[in-house]
C-alpha cells in the first residue's frame, strides 16, 4: 500500500469527523477548535496533492489568522455566557440532512460520470517543475497578474470596511436634532442646566 | 500518486455537504459563519485535486485567490457580527430578521 494512500485514509476520516463534530457541539469555542483540526487535515491533503505552497498558506492563513480571528471574536462577545438555549429547528434539521445526503449521492454520480472512480492523476506533476512556489509565482505574476492586483484592492477595502463597521464612534447628532434642541431652548425659559433635554 | 482523484473530490463534496447542513441548522451567526468557511475549504480541496489531475497550476492559483477572498470575507463578516452584537446583545440570527423581507 503506497504511503500517500495510507496518509489519505488516516486523515480523511479525521477531517470528516471534525466537520461533524463542528456541527454537533453546542459551544462555539469547541466548534472553532474542531474547525482548526479540519483545516490542518486539508493542509495535509494539499501536501499529498503536490501543493506545498498552499499547504503553508492554509496553515498560516486559515488555521492561523482566520481561526485566531474567530476565537478572538467569540471571546470578545462571550456568546456562551448566558444565552438561553432555544428550541432547535425541528423541521429544518432532518430536512437538511436529507438534502445533504442527496447532494452527496448526486455528486458521487457526477464524479463517476465525469472523472471516474479509478482515474489517477499523472505520476509526475510536471507543472511543478523547478519548485511549486516558483511555479505558482510564475503563473500568478504573469497570467493572473490583473486578478492578483484586484485582490489586493479587495483586501484593502475589506480592512477599511472592518474598521468602519467595528469602530465604536460617538453617536452622530443629526442637524434635525440640533435644531430641535435649539427650538426647545428657545421655547422654554432657561432655568438651569437640568432643563436641557 | 496512487490515490484516485475521485476520492479527494468525494471528500470535498462530503465536507461541503456538512458545511451546508451547518448553515441550514445552526442559529448562532458565528457558527453559521464557520460552516461557510468549511464550505469554502471544501471547494478549495476540489480545486487543488483538479489541478493535480490535469497537471495544471491554474487550480492552485484559483484556490489561492479563494483563500484571499475568504480572508476578506471573514474580516467583514466578523465586523458585521460584532456590530450587530453591540446593538442587540445577541448573535442569534432569529433576532435579526428585519432584513428578511
Amino acid at each position: 500500500m503506497p504511503l500517500d494512500n495510507v496518509v489519505f485514509w488516516v486523515f480523511a476520516p479525521i477531517s470528516v469527523a471534525s466537520a461533524i463534530g463542528m456541527l454537533l457541539v453546542r459551544n462555539a469555542i469547541h466548534a472553532a477548535l474542531f474547525l482548526v483540526v479540519n483545516f490542518f487535515c486539508l493542509a495535509v491533503f494539499y501536501l499529498l496533492l503536490d501543493a506545498p505552497f498552499l499547504f503553508a498558506v492554509q496553515i498560516i492563513v486559515y488555521a492561523g489568522a482566520i481561526m485566531v480571528l474567530f476565537l478572538f471574536v467569540i471571546m470578545l462577545l462571550g456568546v456562551d455566557s448566558n444565552v438561553p438555549i432555544r428550541e432547535r429547528l425541528v423541521v429544518q434539521r432532518p430536512l437538511a440532512f436529507i438534502l445533504g445526503a442527496g447532494f452527496v449521492a448526486e455528486l458521487a454520480l457526477a464524479i463517476r460520470a465525469g472523472v471516474g472512480f479509478s482515474t489517477k492523476a499523472p505520476a509526475v506533476f510536471t507543472a511543478n517543475e523547478g519548485g511549486n512556489t516558483q511555479a505558482v509565482a510564475k503563473v500568478l505574476f504573469t497570467q493572473y497578474f490583473f486578478p492578483f492586483e484586484v485582490t489586493s484592492i479587495l483586501l484593502l477595502v475589506a480592512a477599511i470596511a472592518a474598521m468602519v463597521l467595528a469602530h465604536r464612534k460617538a453617536r452622530a447628532v443629526t442637524q434635525a436634532e440640533i435644531e430641535a434642541i435649539a427650538e426647545d431652548e428657545a421655547e422654554m425659559p432657561m432655568d438651569g442646566a437640568g432643563a436641557r433635554p | 500518486m496512487r490515490t484516485p482523484v475521485a476520492y479527494y473530490l468525494l471528500l470535498s463534496g462530503i465536507l461541503f455537504m456538512l458545511g451546508t447542513v451547518g448553515v441550514l441548522t445552526r442559529k448562532n451567526a458565528l457558527l453559521i459563519f464557520m460552516s461557510v468557511e468549511l464550505q469554502l475549504n471544501a471547494v478549495n480541496l476540489s480545486l487543488v485535486a483538479f489541478s493535480r489531475l490535469h497537471d495544471d497550476l491554474t487550480g492552485q492559483v484559483l484556490a489561492f485567490f479563494s483563500m484571499v477572498v475568504a480572508a476578506a470575507e471573514v474580516v467583514v463578516g466578523l465586523a458585521i457580527i460584532v456590530a450587530i452584537y453591540r446593538r442587540r446583545r445577541s448573535v442569534d440570527v432569529d433576532d435579526v430578521r428585519e432584513l428578511r423581507w
